[in-house]
């Protein structure tokens, strides 16, 4: 099925919530339906989306959302899709969809640990790169890094070439 | 290496020398390094103790323990989650113990220098180093040319002489 097929359908399952990314072929879905349209993408018999390859996070800039990228693949039809979320940088919370696919386990905890996006109903969500003491959110635009950790200095000191 | 105990040795089966230089024959005569890499480096050092470059022609081997070993070769990006673990490691090490930062992540930070939030900037900063091999990553001849600069180093020691 190519894309056009592929978001009439799921405008037809889901309605208005379903919408596309100006000259892309990327569906946003709203955090609040997300849930609902995974189950789709996975159960649908036109769908059978089995494969999620990747998950990516992003930040839009100061101000501005932050999203998370969902890349998937179907062995059995051989199509593909990306689905993007964005939500208010605020309070990041997307549903997990660690339960639908499994792959999604490690690389929600990766957004998490990167971009400090919570996954609801995720059932182990902790840091998985990054050491747990850890502070902040580095991938995020807005992220300082601090001058010391755990008593090692973190910035390059330039004082021997400035 | 320095053999000149052992040409003394083959003139007439007596040696006479001091305490020290045999001290430092012996230990520079076996750098065993501490079997652990951090990243590229470590395929670098691998490449460096397998047969074709063989470093075990300078007596250095690789051990699996720090308990067993003398030489600690830090090769790769020491990340600041790491730094600790590699601290740790240098600790459990018994004296005499030498460090040769390899590459130039171990040096300086390499290309994290800048926005590298999660890398030490040097491992220097946490453990005392004894040779640095500049490279990204270095050559096996370059950390057999800092095995080697080590053995010098070793060799020039004064164990049993108080400093002042």
């Amino acid at each position: 099925m190519d894309f056009n097929n592929i978001k009439k359908l799921l405008s037809t399952n889901h309605g208005e919530a379903i919408s596309v990314l100006e000259d892309t072929e990327i569906i946003l879905v709203p955090a609040e339906k997300w849930s609902e349209v995974a189950k789709d993408l996975k159960e649908n018999k036109d769908l059978t989306f089995d494969y999620l390859s990747c998950i990516t996070g992003y930040d839009n800039g100061a101000g501005k959302s932050i999203g998370v990228a969902y890349n998937f693949y179907s062995m059995a039809k051989k199509h593909s899709l990306e689905i993007r979320i964005e939500v208010d940088r605020e309070n990041p919370e997307v549903p997990s969809v660690e339960k639908i696919w499994r792959t999604a386990d490690w690389m929600e905890r990766e957004v998490y640990d990167l971009y400090g996006v919570s996954f609801k109903d995720h059932w182990d969500l902790r840091r998985i790169l990054l050491p747990s003491d850890w502070d902040g959110f580095p991938l995020r635009k807005d992220y300082k890094e601090p001058d010391y950790y755990n008593g090692m200095p973190v910035p390059k000191d330039k004082s021997y070439w400035e | 290496m320095d053999l000149s105990v052992i040409e003394k040795f083959n003139k007439d089966n007596v040696v006479v020398e001091k305490l020290e230089n045999l001290v430092n024959w012996a230990r520079s005569g076996s750098p065993w390094f501490f079997q652990f890499g951090l990243a590229c480096c470590a395929i670098e050092m691998m490449a460096a103790a397998a047969p074709r470059h063989d470093l075990e022609r300078f007596g250095a081997m690789p051990r699996a323990s720090p308990r067993q070993s003398d030489v600690m070769i830090v090769a790769g990006t020491v990340t600041l989650k790491m730094a600790s673990r590699v601290k740790r490691l240098y600790e459990q090490m018994t004296d005499p113990k030498y460090v040769i930062s390899m590459g130039s992540c171990a040096n300086s930070g390499g290309p994290y220098w800048q926005h590298g939030y999660h890398v030490l900037k040097g491992v220097d900063l946490i453990v005392p180093v004894d040779v640095y091999v500049p490279g990204c990553p270095p050559r096996p001849e370059a950390l057999i040319y800092g095995i080697m600069e080590l053995q010098r180093k070793i060799r020039n020691e004064k164990p049993y002489t108080k400093s002042a």
